[in-house]
């Protein structure tokens, strides 16, 4: 076949050019479907709130509920606890973000910043791991807080990360109080 | 020389000549099977590959048997395992074989990786051949893990949050890529649905995968204990009858230990607290990956830092593809070469060792020496290995495979190093 050499693009490149870039857009067109089927689907979206009933939940007791398929620790902290998390200060910690989803992004992770409830008794924490997704143990640990024993990470009685593999404090979802019930989620 | 007339295929009935002129498929199977010329002097250790091979027939024969009985939901996969146990008319057998398949798979594999380290079969001219095979480990690690996921014990499902969890790791879009590997916001029923859908998959990849390991070999040839390449007809023998009798010995033996595993020890190599379900509100106190995943997670917790160890664990394995690069000496095998034969061995033990650590807890003195470890794990194949070939002053090559053979006495002649 004879091929004309000019500067000018030729009617050839551009079908050539429409024709892959139609054909590319129709594979990405069908390849997104066939992800985004691996995203939680609508019955997995729907069961993101789980209402818990705290009256009963004495200082130094905690309970473990379910939500999105995950443990959430609701504990009702010891005066001593409190103390403890609150005299530490914000130098001492790896990860100085509170990591509550209540708060605005690059709130200080003190401990008023991860406490809730009526009066700050109360720590309502994600009960995984942020290092692999462990499920930690509560009164445990170097710090007095929670002991991960899966690679070694050590929480505080505020659920701040200190030492071990872990980059983040235990997470604080989306918390609504009202009189004894809490709404997590 | 031809080396393929070596006893060439001519079909010699009417239809066998029918089908070779449209599908010349018995003449392939002759020539790569049966004619094929491989080096006189392959050992033992070149038993592997064929037993990799059957390897993976077991675990697709018994796999798709097992899914005849298994549900994949989160609520009933514990116990339609426990039932293909009691109830299934030898579905205690088909289990046992392929659970403890998995490990007879990965100790062929690891043998066979060594094999090749030692050996130098990476090397000029058969890297192609060694990243497949690479590929084909990668390919096993996944099936594996996905398959380990589906009793839904509490190992089952505290390996599954962990490993999915390692993509959390990556900046950004780890959050996002470890829900969609959930389909969900934790390891859930859907988790398991996708996992038994890939782990059913990922198996005939692993056989496509090694119909091309195969092509990748037939081309160069085998390479063989002397490290040197064919140079006559004297050097070589037909696979058939020479190697297929070596390799069914070699496999015999092998289906013995197998065998011992199923019959006497069928959950030695398993954990006890995989027969307890699933609980995702609780973790085992001590969760350990099986066996032969020990020494990449003795690596991974080797580094104080999650994206880091995530590094650490993938570039163990990722480290391995560019070893036809990373050795800079000439003559292939170890027998020739005093000082890399002493550091493979120390690599042996290295990753022995890792193993060891891995199944411990990561602390104190045993956190001390998986770092140790870990660093010449890295060590020998990023500085070590580079750097041999410059040092090190490799034995007298002998002139050709059959020489040592056919003359006992003079082997070893005056064939300067690399001149083969
Ligand atoms: C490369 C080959 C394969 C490997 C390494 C492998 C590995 C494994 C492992 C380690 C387990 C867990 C065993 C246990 O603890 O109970 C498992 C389970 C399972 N595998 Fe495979 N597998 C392979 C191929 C297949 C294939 C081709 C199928 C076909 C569908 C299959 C179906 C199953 C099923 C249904 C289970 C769950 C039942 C059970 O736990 O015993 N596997 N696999
Ligand atoms: S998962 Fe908690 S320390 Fe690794």
């Amino acid at each position: 076949m004879e091929e004309t050499k000019t500067a000018e693009p030729s009617r050839r490149d551009f079908l050539y050019v429409a024709t892959v870039s139609v054909g590319a857009i129709g594979v990405a067109l069908v390849a997104w479907p066939l992800i985004h089927q691996m995203n939680p689907d609508a019955a997995a979206l729907a069961l993101a709130t789980t209402e818990v009933d705290i009256s009963g939940i004495e200082p130094g007791m905690a309970v473990t509920v379910k939500w999105r398929g995950k443990p959430v620790f609701i504990r009702n902290r010891t005066d001593a606890e409190i103390a403890e998390a609150r005299a530490v200060p914000l130098a001492d910690l790896k990860d100085r973000d509170a990591r509550n989803a209540n708060l605005d992004g690059g709130a200080d992770a003190t401990d008023e910043n991860r406490a809730s409830g009526p009066d700050g008794r109360f720590l309502v924490m994600v009960g995984v791991c942020t290092h692999l997704g462990c499920v930690p143990l509560g009164e445990a640990g170097n710090f007095g807080g929670w002991f991960c024993p899966c690679h070694g990470s050590h929480y505080d009685t505020a659920g701040r990360i200190r030492t071990g593999p872990a980059p983040q404090n235990l997470e604080i979802p989306v918390l609504d109080f009202s009189d004894s019930m809490l709404r997590i989620g | 020389m031809d080396l393929h007339a070596l006893t060439p295929y001519t079909p010699r009935s009417r239809p066998a000549r029918w089908l070779e002129r449209r599908l010349p498929i018995v003449g392939l199977v002759h020539s790569s099977f049966i004619a094929y010329p491989t080096p006189r002097n392959l050992n033992y250790w070149w038993t592997f590959g064929g037993i990799l091979t059957f390897m993976l027939a077991v675990q697709i024969v018994t796999g798709v048997v097992l899914a005849m009985h298994y549900v994949p939901d989160a609520t009933l996969a514990f116990d339609s395992v426990e039932s293909i146990m009691r109830d299934v008319n030898y579905g205690w057998l088909i289990r046992y074989i392929h659970s403890n398949g998995a490990s007879m798979f990965f100790i062929a594999v690891y043998i066979h990786m060594f094999r090749g380290l030692y050996y130098g079969s990476y090397k000029e001219p058969r890297e192609v051949l060694w990243i497949l095979g690479v590929i084909l480990f990668l390919l096993m690690v996944a099936t594996a893990f996905l398959g380990y996921v589906l009793p839904w014990g509490q190992m089952s499902f505290w390996a599954a949050t962990v490993i999915t969890n390692l993509f959390s790791a990556i900046p950004v879009i780890g959050e996002p890529i470890t829900t969609w590997l959930w389909g969900g916001f934790s390891v859930d029923s859907p988790t398991l649905n996708r996992f038994f859908s890939l782990h059913y998959l990922l198996p005939f990849m692993i056989a496509g995968v090694v119909v091309l390991h195969i092509w990748a070999l037939h081309v160069p040839g085998n390479n063989n204990p002397l490290g040197i390449q064919v140079k006559s007809r004297q050097d070589v023998l037909p696979f058939h009858p020479y190697y297929t009798s070596k390799d069914g010995f070699g496999l015999a033996l092998f289906i013995l230990l197998f065998a011992w595993f199923v019959f006497y020890q069928p959950n030695y190599l398993a954990h006890p607290d995989n027969y307890i379900p699933a609980d995702p509100l609780q973790t085992p106190a001590h969760i350990v990956p099986e066996w032969y995943f020990l020494p990449f997670y003795a690596i991974l917790r080797a580094i104080p830092d999650k994206l880091g160890g995530v590094i650490a664990f993938g570039g163990a394995i990722a480290v391995l593809f560019f070893v036809p690069w990373l050795d800079t000496s000439k003559v292939r095998s170890a027998r020739f070469r005093p000082l890399y034969r002493q550091f493979f061995w120390i690599l042996v033990a290295t990753c022995i060792g890792l193993g060891y650590l891995g199944s411990q807890a990561p602390e104190g003195g045993y956190l001390l020496a998986s770092r140790i470890l870990t660093a010449y794990y890295f060590a020998h194949f990023l500085i070590i290995m580079p750097l041999l070939g410059f040092i090190e002053k490799p034995k007298p090559l002998p002139t050709s495979i059959s020489q040592p053979v056919l003359t006992p006495g003079a082997a070893a002649a005056q064939a300067p190093p690399g001149a083969h």
